[in-house]
């Protein structure tokens, strides 16, 4: 068994209430942070290893400490919550079943941001959850950790949850920032990194949820024991989100000492591939990180177990390896057709491009097009090397990596399943009509 | 349509979230609030009344309305369903609920029933992949969808319906 530092009390009744959550060892990780200088709160942080749980995997202490601090200019924390990656609900188990647990941490890296207003951008459609966040902040602000003059320390902090309204883009951060702004969710060009030039351009943090939810078990136990959990350089616990045609989707958090195997067909994890079908292919990261057919999946290319870290994970490069990503965990069985699958990713980016730049706008459109052709019976051989060209030329060539999270799915499907794509050319009557 | 006393307090608590002269961060949470007062959609009207209360340009209202997917730009059904397609989704079966939600209501994807009663869309990932397949109905989510449940829903907005009636 895993250790569990994050959904350790999920199962506890009540524990999404303030009195059960305080009871259970709750804001006890505020209570030591508001005693530390907010400097030594970062080192802690730093030393944990933690790398940030959006999908970029930045060390959060770092990004924490590359913070400027001009005098006089208010500093930003914003939790991105907008989690709209296909394959990924983590975020929003945390949010429904434990709020006070990313209240807590955002508390703590308030404080040592020095960050008094502080924004959970979360996506529209979780309409929902926006009511439990609210609750939970006015209990935390009953209590006395959130408001004026916290636990007598002088430090004003307010959380404020907005509401999105559905655009994937506004997920990346400057895109988030826009749209906080009250603007189209467009993404600047960085450098400059919300760091120095963020909301209202002023310095700003922008976290995942489930990095700002494991700031609470760094501050319980320590930047080092937290350092401790997990392997090599993937410290810590992950969340998990698995999906597809598995026995037992759902949210499961990790040390990273498991392999893809065991948590595939363990019944602590996945349970094994649903009616008793045989396991096709893999995209472990969220839909934009490349997909590996079942070989690649389980053992790497030099013949070693491929283990759940985001070292393993990548292991082999985009030629034979994929990534941690989102934590986004989607299982194809036997009798999926990856054409058909690529299609529906290929739609989702044409449908959330912002149209900024032209690669992405256009490439996009092209993507699904041509793939359209070849899933229904009406393409060319021609028209799979014409895919592989498009996406090439849209990798690299934006402003943000959207474009390149549209590319990549393309490139390995074609990659590792390019006989499924010649197979629809040369049967085209029994490619769906 | 103009905001009741306690939309317009609303209103005046969202503004207050942000610092002095940042109040146009609050037009999202705004639309939102407008659409609800408006029957789920956004008139030019609408969207013009949005932009005096934030003393905002009209202009700078509808790019972000049309940007947006959750706006709707044009009057909707009684109730919207709002079906996920994506990837995942697919997997377990999406496909399917899709075709007979169009055969149940004899309507297509992007279309309202004669009666005014539903309007079905097909939206991207919502967040669900592990309850899937799922729609998106108002404020919730319906999840882990069967034919048999997607009979209850409808059933149940009827009966809805001609309770409210
Ligand atoms: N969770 C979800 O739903 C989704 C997650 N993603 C993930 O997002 C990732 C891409 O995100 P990006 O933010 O574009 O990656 P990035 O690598 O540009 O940045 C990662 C974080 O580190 C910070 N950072 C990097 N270098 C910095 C520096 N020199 N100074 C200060 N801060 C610095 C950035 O501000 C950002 O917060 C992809 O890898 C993908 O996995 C993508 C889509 C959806
Ligand atoms: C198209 C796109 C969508 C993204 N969506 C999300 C998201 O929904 N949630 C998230 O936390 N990060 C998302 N990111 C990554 C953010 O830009 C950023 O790296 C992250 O919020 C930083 O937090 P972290 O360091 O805690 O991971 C997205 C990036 C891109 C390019
Ligand atoms: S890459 Fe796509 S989503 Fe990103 S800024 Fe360019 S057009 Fe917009
Ligand atoms: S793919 Fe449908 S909810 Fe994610």
């Amino acid at each position: 068994m895993g250790r569990k530092v994050l959904l350790d009390k999920a199962h506890i009744e009540g524990i999404r209430y303030y009195d059960v959550y305080r009871k259970n060892g709750g804001y006890a990780a505020v209570e030591k942070a508001l005693k530390m200088a907010p400097g030594d709160v970062v080192e802690e942080v730093k030393k944990s290893g933690l790398r940030g749980r959006g999908g970029a995997g930045f060390p959060t202490g770092m990004k924490w400490s590359f913070l400027a601090k001009p005098e006089g200019v208010p500093r930003y924390l914003v939790c991105n919550a907008d989690e709209s990656e296909p394959g990924t609900f983590k975020d929003r188990y945390l949010m429904e079943f434990l709020p006070h647990l990313l209240i807590e941490g955002l508390i703590v890296a308030s404080w040592a941001l020095g960050s008094n207003r502080t924004y959970i951008y979360i996506r529209g459609e979780y309409a929902w959850i926006v009511d439990i966040l609210e609750q939970a902040i006015a209990e935390a602000n009953q209590a006395g950790f959130l408001g004026k003059n916290i636990l007598g320390t002088g430090f004003d902090c307010q959380i404020y949850v907005q509401r999105g309204a559905g655009a994937y883009i506004c997920g990346e951060e400057t895109a988030l920032i826009e749209s906080l702004e009250g603007k189209r969710g467009n993404p600047r060009i960085k450098p400059p990194f919300p760091a120095i030039k963020g909301l209202y351009d002023c310095p700003t943090v922008v976290n995942n949820v489930e990095t700002l939810a494991a700031v609470v078990p760094i501050m319980n136990l320590g930047g080092e024991e937290y350092a401790k959990i997990g392997v090599g350089k993937s410290t810590g616990t992950k969340l998990i989100s698995a999906c597809g045609n598995i026995n037992k989707p759902g949210v499961y958090e990790i040390d990273m000492t498991q392999s893809v195997e065991e948590f595939i067909f363990s019944d602590e994890y996945c349970g094994g591939i649903a009616n008793g079908k045989r396991l096709k292919a893999c995209i472990p990261g969220g839909s934009s990180v490349p997909i590996l057919p079942a070989n690649l999946l389980l053992k790497t290319a030099k013949g070693e177990q491929r283990m759940m870290t985001y070292e393993s994970l990548a292991d082999g490069g985009f030629p034979t390896g994929s990534m941690m990503g989102s934590g986004g965990f989607i299982v194809l069985d036997e009798d999926q057709c990856v054409v058909r699958h690529t299609l529906s990713l290929a739609r989702f980016y044409r449908h959330e491009s912002c149209g900024q730049c032209s690669p992405c706008r256009e490439g996009t459109g092209w993507m699904e097009k041509i793939l359209t052709k070849l899933e229904y019976g009406k393409g060319q051989m021609s028209d799979i090397d014409l895919l592989w060209d498009i996406q090439r030329k849209i990798e690299g060539n934006t402003i943000c990596p959207l474009g390149d999270a549209a590319a990549w799915p393309v490139a390995a499907a074609i990659r590792h399943f390019r006989d499924e794509f010649e197979w629809h050319v040369t049967h085209p009557e029994e490619a769906q009509v | 349509m103009v905001f009741s006393e306690d939309k317009l307090q609303k209103v005046q608590e969202i503004i207050a979230r942000y610092p002095e002269g940042k109040q146009k961060s609050a037009l999202i949470p705004v639309l939102h609030l407008a659409q609800e007062a408006n029957n789920g959609w956004l008139s030019p009207e609408v969207m013009d009344y949005v932009a005096g209360l934030l003393s905002i340009k009209p202009i700078e209202v509808y790019e972000v309305a049309t940007f947006y997917s959750m706006y709707n730009m044009k009057l909707i059904g009684k109730y919207l369903f709002e079906v996920c397609q994506t990837g995942p989704c697919m997997l377990r079966g999406s496909d399917d609920i899709i075709a007979y939600i169009k055969e149940k209501l004899a309507i297509g994807v992007g279309e309202t029933t004669t009666d005014g009663m539903f309007t079905l869309k097909t939206v991207e990932c919502l967040g669900a992949c592990g309850y899937a397949p799922m729609m998106q109905m108002g404020k919730f989510y319906k999840e882990h969808l069967t034919r048999e449940k997607v009979d209850q829903i409808i059933e149940e907005c009827r009966s809805n319906a001609a309770l409210n009636n």
